[in-house]
């Protein structure tokens, strides 16, 4: 008979070899393409993430369960949460990467940073959409990075514009006051060398309000000195609680909301944390929002009413969750693209590689995946990564974001210079930076 | 010239250029303050009681906004009309779930590890901590929510005065905060200096061993502060939670009791609160005049540099006394 003692180490040890086996990935059978997923549903920034995840891994999902993958090859998900922690990330990244991933997606620019070296030598691509290193998006010298449809350096370009044209012409920005509240970390810091740049060549003022993660919930500071510097626009570069506690304290103190200006990441409920003030605030786009497509009919039905997911049913259509699903739609059509190329079912980074290097989605193809009108057409080169592909602005009425402008496109005649100054100067300080040799394609 | 100019000079003659922004400055850190002063009351309760640093104090935060909500929308799906009726159901059951935590603290954390070195007592709290994100995360997931004020009849909106040419906002639901703190702050006073239990408590805080042979026990007192810290958490999870969301980062705001327990001290009371008074306006202060000097930005260390730099004159914080031992 088993003492006290015994029965507590027995279960302890059943404990642990439960522990064991439920975090262990799935198996990834023979034929089948592994495509690891680096998620946050848990921490300070899952509020971001948690869409994010559900859309992406829902669309692959999709693919599996309606077209038993892609070009009949299963798709292995396996997700790792990092908490948008980097030393998590980098974790993750390890766990992984002997598992041969065809593509790593860290979402985080802080996890991105630190893989873009590792990815040349692992043979394994980097997929840091609108995200990252902006000067990554030049191939020639990141041929492993692909950070389509837009770098935060276009983002900043885009708003200024869209203010510019607001105002009555980019001229107009000469003497005004441009206030820019950022998470203080390696995403928010990315666009600052440009907007001071810009600051010189448009004559306006820059104003730079960081907060830290540890601040995100507490901006009063912040915001006070907004109050008293009184900018003619405010930026946001933020994430997680940075953002609807930034709308909430633009708000407290009366800031006009149509001057309220952020990148690509603020969600419904970042906007609506401001209560029916917030009317106004607005933020870039480049996709649909809703659940009016062909491509979410076939989620929902293959999906989430099989209850193969987490999601919960009232994120489908949400901005963010819709980022989810085009980012997983790059990653499809990568692999799609990359199966063509390399005459492979099961293929393999480098293939994966070539694949994205020959991404050309147009209408006609987003019409075939179900996702007719969802967004622009994205086509990149072995020189361009990126493709600095148009934007739009959208507004926040009080229940949702309406589009409130055409195509907002960076001024690349700016963002350009700095861009391969940017890519010299990394280069230069990584000091050993190989010459690419990876062939380009002829579709490229 | 310039820079003495800027950091000795420049300040004041904003303050005096601006009062209203002066006025709404100190409103700001006496809000914070307040609100810190919460926290680290949190931690000085459960210090106090059994010299533990209570590293879950954060999480017990989080974990009792995320249950006071997680409740209401229960017992909404349950057919509870949405409203006070169903917010002060759920109050009442997140103070029993606090209630039942503290219980299971001092059975499953305290009560094995009594006579155990401080620092395992203290590593025992890392482990709940853990445990509290894990099964918070499990029960209510990790998306965040909406802090149900309203429901609460906590006000919402703001009043103005103008002044000077400019105005001063304040919140109501910062006025409510600064309030229900102040009251809370009293009561528990009066409750540890007051009552029996209370007594019980400082005897505990003295020592154990004398606290024993007089019959106190120890088990109960633990239960009672465990739970007196829940209820502070619970309170400040509402205060926070209103001011932004109920969400994981709110355990992040916690660390900000750090810099007011090296000021106050681990064991006063009025020292949290007298700390997290000049934690509070310190940091907004310094963020928003001295701030711009340095990159802004300066407020997740200016608090330290403050406690730091009271320890310099007075190393046994604000109302510690001085320890002399004689070797």
């Amino acid at each position: 008979m088993l003492g006290l003692r015994n029965i507590k180490t027995t279960m302890i040890a059943a404990a642990l070899v439960a522990g064991t086996v439920a975090t262990s990935p799935p198996a990834t059978a023979q034929e089948s393409i592994y495509v690891p997923l680096f998620t946050y549903r848990t921490g300070p920034f899952s509020g971001s993430g948690i869409y994010i995840a559900e859309g992406m891994r829902d669309y692959l999902e999709m693919l599996n369960q309606r077209d038993g993958g892609i070009g009949g090859v299963k798709l292995a998900l396996e997700e790792c949460e990092t908490g948008y922690d980097t030393k998590k990330g980098l974790e993750c990244y390890e766990a992984v990467k002997d598992k041969k991933p065809v593509v790593i997606n860290p979402w985080s620019t802080g996890i991105t940073l630190p893989l873009i070296p590792r990815a040349a030598v692992d043979k394994v691509p980097v997929l840091s959409m609108a995200y990252g290193l902006s000067a990554a998006a030049i191939g020639d010298t990141f041929p492993w990075i692909f950070n389509p449809p837009a770098t935060y350096w276009d983002g900043a370009s885009m708003i200024l514009n869209y203010i510019g044209e607001k105002e009555g012409g980019i001229d107009k920005l000469k003497g005004k006051t441009i206030g820019y509240i950022y998470l203080d970390a390696g995403f928010g810091k990315e666009p600052i060398p440009l907007l001071e740049q810009l600051a010189k060549d448009y004559g306006y003022t820059l104003k730079l309000y960081p907060v830290a993660a540890t601040e995100m919930q507490n901006q009063s500071s912040q915001w006070l000195n907004v109050r008293r510097d009184r900018p003619d626009y405010m930026i946001m570069y933020g994430w997680g609680a940075l953002q609807p506690t930034a709308v909430k304290e633009a708000v407290k103190i009366n800031y006009p909301m149509d001057k309220f200006v952020s990148i690509w990441w603020a969600s419904e409920d970042d906007a609506a944390a401001g209560g029916p003030q917030s009317k106004g605030f607005k933020v870039l786009n480049w996709h649909a929002v809703g659940d009016n497509l062909p491509a979410i009919a076939d989620i929902k039905k293959h999906v989430t009413d099989k209850n193969l997911t987490q999601t919960d049913k009232s994120h489908i259509g949400k901005v963010l969750y819709n980022r989810g699903i085009y980012n997983s739609m790059l990653i499809a059509e990568g692999i799609r693209n990359a199966q063509k190329l390399s005459g492979k079912k099961v293929i393999t980074g480098e293939d994966m590689r070539r694949g994205l290097e020959t991404l050309n989605i147009d209408a006609a193809r987003y019409k075939e995946m179900g996702l007719e009108g969802f967004a622009g057409p994205v086509k990149l080169t072995c020189a361009d990564h990126n493709g600095h592909f148009a934007t739009y602005m959208q507004e926040w009425d009080g229940s949702k974001y309406v589009k409130v402008s055409g195509d907002l496109k960076a001024s690349m005649d700016k963002v350009s210079p700095l861009m391969n100054a940017a890519a010299k100067e990394y280069t230069e300080k990584a000091g050993s930076w190989p010459k690419r040799t990876e062939a380009c394609d002829k579709a490229s | 010239m310039d820079i003495l100019y800027k950091i000795f000079i420049d300040p004041f003659m904003q303050m005096g250029g601006a009062p209203d922004l002066l006025v709404q400055t100190l409103w700001e850190g006496l809000v914070a303050g307040m609100l810190y002063a919460l926290i680290a009351l949190g931690f000085v309760l459960i210090f106090k009681a059994s010299g533990v640093f209570n590293f879950a104090q954060g999480i017990m935060v989080v974990f009792a906004a995320l249950t006071l909500v997680g409740v209401y929308d229960l017992l909404r799906g349950a057919g509870v009309p949405s409203g006070w009726l169903a917010a002060y159901l759920a109050l009442a059951i997140a103070l029993g779930v606090m209630g039942i935590l503290a219980f299971a603290v001092e059975r499953v954390v305290l009560r094995p590890l009594v006579n155990q070195p401080d620092i395992i007592l203290f590593m025992a709290t890392f482990g709940l901590t853990y445990f509290l994100i894990g099964f918070g995360e499990f029960v209510f997931g990790g998306n965040p929510k909406r802090m149900i004020a309203g429901e609460l009849n906590l006000p919402s909106g703001a009043v103005e005065f103008k002044m000077a040419g400019g105005f001063v906002a304040m919140q109501k639901i910062d006025i409510a905060a600064v309030l229900i703190v102040s009251v809370m702050v009293a009561g528990l006073s009066f409750f540890f200096q007051r009552t029996r239990i209370g007594r019980a408590l400082r005897a505990v805080a003295d020592s154990h061993k004398a606290a024993l042979s007089v019959g106190i026990s120890l088990e109960q007192i633990w239960v009672v502060v465990w739970f007196a810290a829940g209820i502070v958490a619970l309170t400040t999870g509402i205060m926070w939670g209103a001011r932004s969301e109920v969400s994981f980062s709110l355990q992040i705001i916690a660390l900000k009791a750090l810099p007011v327990l090296i000021l106050g001290g681990f064991t006063s009371i009025p020292g949290a609160i007298v700390g997290g008074l000049i934690i509070g306006i310190g940091e907004k202060l310094g963020e928003f005049y001295w701030g711009p000097l340095l990159g802004s930005g300066i407020e997740s260390w200016l608090a330290y540099f403050i406690a730091l730099l009271f320890l310099l004159f007075r190393p046994q914080g604000l109302f510690g006394e001085k320890i002399i031992e004689r070797i």
